[in-house]
């Protein structure tokens, strides 16, 4: 059985079913909020939900059992009550490789870690108080911190990436942070300056090969890339796939030449291309994509896709994908994107999909 | 003593009291007494800066109220979601 956690412009809903057999509703939560983020974390079995309210702002609630029933808000998702700006969203929220370590990316481009299982958080310092952060320009969805990928036991080393900041690394939980950008190309920019001279690098989606984790895939605002050296550098990969740009990126945790991306049109036209909804899956890092479509709608179909709204449970031969759209379908796949179910419509707009088996 | 008047979520988290005596002589004193009194309430009106959220109105007697607006003795204050704050 798997279970999928779905972030809708109105409210949290989880489904229950199989890709073979087919989905049910089974609770909604937080009705008529946006909840932009929500993840079972395995381990443990709570479920987290980060809800922005138009009227009360971000907050983190979770819960350890029903979740149609009471949620407990987390402490400390806060800025600092002196610095003169107010949290706005929260992005995305990752397992740590410590027991009871998570970590939460959210707008303004900040990361919180927590140590006791979610209840309560701290904001990192060392990338809050990045010298370069007064020159860090927002996206169009907030100056968002939306990937956090940790390195698979080795709990000190992290690659996070802020939509328009880059992508920033450490090796030191967290005390120091540096750029991860070489190669990356703003073609954005009028003057298309190189990494080197600018941090306004508009990172889409980040993701780490878990068994080889020195390789990373990432999304951006026009580019696909890859990185073999743990996120220093970076190699455009687009080539062969019908658009380059797009949001959302997804990796098969058993192949670390496997990667997934949605491409959209452009940024000027945010849907699929020739009404036509195609994941493309490359094998080989990169150098070739192929089209995977079968069970997808195939005519008059200009979905959008945002960054959080594309998932994976399993991995191999019995890896299975999770997309959901802004016009309220969710589709998946039981086997690696060879054949695709429809597996909700008609819900709200689609924020964000995770999996947990 | 002020009397602020709440609804919705925040009557939950201020244990279930809609209306709150409270000491103050401004708008703010009165939101920062009322999250002493009820912690839950924190972050939910008045965001880190200690400003009062955007899709938040608060009136003072029938009388649209900011954060340094003055208070006396007696005097009534709402505190309700906006109609703006729908958008999303």
């Amino acid at each position: 059985m798997t279970e999928l956690a779905v972030g809708t412009k109105k409210g949290l809903f989880l489904l229950e079913g199989e890709p073979h057999a087919g989905f049910e509703l089974t609770s909604r939560s937080f009705p008529g909020q946006p909840v932009d983020f929500a993840l079972r974390d395995h381990r443990s079995g709570r479920i987290f939900a980060g809800v922005t309210s138009p009227f009360y702002g971000p907050k983190l609630f979770y819960t350890d059992g029903d979740p149609a029933g009471e949620w407990q808000q987390a402490d400390g998702v806060e800025l600092p009550s002196d610095c003169g700006l107010a949290l706005e969203r929260i992005w995305v929220i990752a397992l740590g490789e410590r027991p009871g370590s998570l970590y939460m990316g959210a707008d303004p481009g900040v990361l919180f870690e927590s140590d006791d299982g979610g209840e309560s958080w701290q904001l990192n310092a060392a990338l809050w108080n990045e010298p370069s952060r007064p020159t860090w320009q927002p996206g169009g969805g907030g100056l968002c911190l939306h990937s956090i990928t940790t390195w698979p036991g080795e709990p000190d080393r992290l690659a996070v990436a802020v939509s328009a900041a880059g992508v920033w690394l450490t090796d030191d939980r967290g005390a120091s942070w540096r750029r991860g950008n070489a190669g990356l190309r703003a073609r954005y920019l009028p003057q298309a300056p190189g990494p080197e001279e600018t941090d306004d690098l508009c990172v889409h989606h980040l993701e780490r090969a878990p068994r080889r984790p020195q390789r990373l895939f990432m999304q951006f605002h026009g580019g696909v890339y890859r990185s073999d050296d743990a996120g220093q550098s970076w190699s455009e990969i687009g080539r062969g796939l019908p658009s380059d740009f797009g949001f959302p990126l997804v990796v098969d945790p058993a192949d670390p030449d496997c990667a997934f991306v949605i491409p959209l049109v452009a940024d000027m036209d945010r849907v699929t291309p020739e009404g036509r909804v195609r994941v493309y899956e490359t094998r080989d890092g990169g150098a070739s994509w192929a089209a995977r479509g079968v069970g997808l709608p195939a005519k008059h179909a200009y979905l959008t896709v945002l960054r959080q709204a594309f998932t994976a449970a399993s991995e191999g031969a019995s890896l299975q994908l999770y997309f959901g759209s802004t016009s309220g379908e969710v589709f998946g796949s039981g086997d690696a994107g060879a054949s695709w179910i429809t597996a909700a419509t008609r819900l709200p707009p689609v924020f964000s999909l995770t999996a947990a088996q | 003593m002020a009397v602020v008047c709440i609804r919705g979520p925040l009557r939950a988290l201020a244990d279930g009291q809609g209306e709150h005596e409270l000491e103050g002589t401004s708008v703010i004193a009165l939101l920062l007494a009322l999250e002493a009194a009820h912690p839950g309430v924190r972050g939910w009106v008045l965001d880190e800066r200690g400003q009062i959220r955007r899709h938040i109105n608060v009136f003072v007697n029938g009388e649209r109220g900011a954060e340094r607006t003055p208070v006396a003795p007696g005097d009534r204050i709402e505190v309700i979601p906006a109609i703006t704050g729908g958008c999303r």
